[in-house]
């Protein structure tokens, strides 16, 4: 028959189209794993190693002890506790805060409650930290990680609010209703039905909101003393003044990074959804 | 459907407000906490910047009301017409080249091919790391004598160049970094563009012998064009402000090359603690920031004829 002599032709350039296809994606994705091995082979190599020309990707000998100076020398313990401290709370908080407003707003249809949060999102940071600078300073929270934490809601709360209300506005009403009708308080009804089917969309809020807030760098270098670094604004400061050597700067600086890697490479598939929508509706 | 004759009911009981009823619960409570919160960090700061712009006031010294002395100040400061045109520069570039390369990575991203779900993983990458770690590695990379990337040019045949230690190259070289963190954001939204495009247009034009190119040319391109939109304004919002990447890597230097309106506010406000004169400064930004995202909203008005609005 005909049949198979069309056929193989077609198979084959489907076949070819395939590895062309891969050729030109791993072409778009090498200055990205290609930079991120440099990261790490700058982070392994001793001084000499990293003052080489030309350059070494892969080192003789691998200078762990950049990582245990970084640890050692730097405060580091200090500053990834600190981290912790300031994204866990303003993510969390944003979460108690924001999913209820998401609900409420998605529910009640207040558009403009979501114009405030676009135009938030749109307003540089620095003209947040102003005037809360000076809040805090009058208050005398300085020194502490209240401020931080306080200033990390404008990045965390407007992202959980914009989610949740995208995800409440696509759950079914009908459960809800039938709950109220049956005698279900709102907080009940909120509580019982509309949360547990909100947890993808909870999770994705979660997610983005970690994330940005751990990478936050300007709120820090106005209002962290030298007891209340986050690693971003500790890695900055290593650079400027503690030392001039690669090695330990490197390791520092995927220090900071790898729990965001990590923790992307594992909710990759919340993390696309949850951009894409916000972008989408962003418009 | 139900829902609508529902909501009818909800809205005719909103109008009334006179007791909550069944079909119309409270929801204000749910809100309240979240409306404190953000008026407290961020309706607060607009208000009180606005107030501290007509006022002359440095740190540690006397407050005096100065009326729109900051704001006529700033109309005459070189340095701020200057950082405007930085800004101005950094924000094309770096909308342009990711838009490009964003696009160009989606098609690719769209199609069939083995280890395509890793490769896209590893792509997004950049976007979600700390911008203060990326950069600092990438100034490693700059350097003229000991950067890698010095040494992969001279591999092609290309000269060394002084990359951020020039005040000709100090501004792409930003960009270039910003491309590579950020192009992946573009890449992800053409990429939702791309998976909601009907298959029969290309049926027909298959039939009819139109060749790669042109499917691109007049069917995706114009079906695709209100998400590029899209990933323009966010872009552009987040190219104006960007802070992170050029204060790590170039504090606005060489000598003021780089500095962008963002750093010259900063440095106004946190290095000579003039708050007055950088208030003014972050609410002519804001305003800028507003009207541009404006703009490129009606523009988006005006491309969006196709009915992604439905979704």
């Amino acid at each position: 028959m005909e049949r198979p002599l069309v056929k193989r032709p077609l198979i084959k350039r489907k076949t070819l189209d395939r590895i062309g296809l891969l050729f030109a994606a791993l072409v778009m994705v090498s200055p990205v794993v290609l930079f991120f091995l440099w990261m790490i082979s700058l982070s392994l190599k001793y001084e000499i190693d990293n003052g080489a020309y030309p350059p070494i990707l892969i080192p003789e000998n691998f200078a762990w002890s950049n990582y245990v100076q970084v640890f050692r020398e730097n405060n580091f313990f200090l500053y990834f506790w600190n981290s912790v401290l300031v994204t866990g709370a303003a993510t969390l908080l944003a979460l108690i805060i924001g999913v209820p407003a998401g609900y409420g707003i998605a529910r009640l249809k207040a558009e403009k409650a979501a114009i405030v949060i676009m135009i938030a999102r749109m307003t540089p940071g620095l003209s947040f930290l102003i005037p809360l600078f000076l809040l805090f300073q009058w208050l005398n929270l300085l020194g502490t990680l209240w401020p931080q934490i306080i200033i990390h809601l404008v990045v965390t709360v407007p992202i959980v609010v914009w989610i949740m209300i995208g995800y409440f506005e696509t759950t079914p009403m009908e459960l809800e209703e039938a709950a109220s009708i049956d005698g279900a308080t709102p907080w009940q009804v909120f509580r019982l039905v509309a949360l547990p089917i909100a947890k993808p969309g909870i999770v994705v809020a979660f997610i983005l909101a970690l994330i940005f807030s751990w990478n936050n760098f300007v709120f820090g270098i106005v209002l962290a003393s030298r007891t209340t670094r986050t690693l971003p604004v500790a890695v900055y400061n290593m650079l400027s003044f503690e030392q001039v050597s690669w090695g330990p700067l490197a390791a520092a600086a995927l220090i900071v990074t790898l729990p965001v890697l990590v923790l992307t490479l594992f909710a990759q598939k919340q993390i696309v959804a949850g951009l894409t929508a916000g972008a989408v509706k962003g418009g | 459907m139900a829902s609508v004759s529902i909501e009818t009911a909800r809205t005719e009981t909103d109008n009334k407000r006179s007791k909550p009823s069944r079909l119309a619960p409270n929801y204000w409570p749910f809100v309240v906490p979240a409306l404190i919160v953000i008026g407290a960090v961020i309706v607060f700061p607009w208000v009180f910047t606005l107030w501290m712009s007509v006022n002359s006031w440095t740190l540690g010294q006397e407050q005096t009301f100065a009326g729109l002395d900051n704001y006529i100040r700033l109309a005459t400061d070189f340095r701020f017409w200057e950082s405007l045109w930085h800004t101005l520069i950094f924000t094309v570039l770096a909308v342009a080249a990711p838009l490009f390369l964003g696009t160009l990575a989606a098609l690719i991203f769209d199609a069939q091919f083995p280890l395509r779900g890793f490769l896209r993983g590893v792509f997004v990458m950049p976007m979600m790391a700390t911008p203060v770690a990326i950069a600092l590695v990438w100034t490693m990379m700059f350097h003229p004598q000991l950067g890698v990337l010095n040494y992969l040019l001279s591999l092609v045949g290309i000269g060394p160049q002084e990359w951020i230690y020039n005040r000709y190259s100090v501004i792409p070289s930003l960009v270039l970094v910003e491309t590579w963190q950020w192009t992946p954001l573009i890449m992800l939204i053409v990429l939702g563009g791309l998976a909601s495009l009907p298959r029969e247009p290309y049926e027909s034009a298959e039939i009819d012998g139109a060749n790669a190119w042109q499917k691109f040319r007049y069917l995706t391109l114009p079906m695709i064009a209100p998400f590029l939109m899209i990933g323009v304004i966010i872009r552009a919002i987040d190219a104006i402000k960007s802070f992170d990447i050029i204060y790590a890597m170039t504090q606005g230097g060489p000598g003021t090359a780089s500095e962008t309106i963002n750093i010259y506010l900063y440095n106004t406000a946190f290095s000579y603690y003039d708050i007055g004169y950088g208030s003014a400064m972050a609410v002519v930004f804001f305003v800028i920031i507003v009207a541009l995202s404006l703009v490129l909203m009606m523009v988006r008005a005006r491309t969006n004829w196709s009915d992604m609005e439905t979704r």
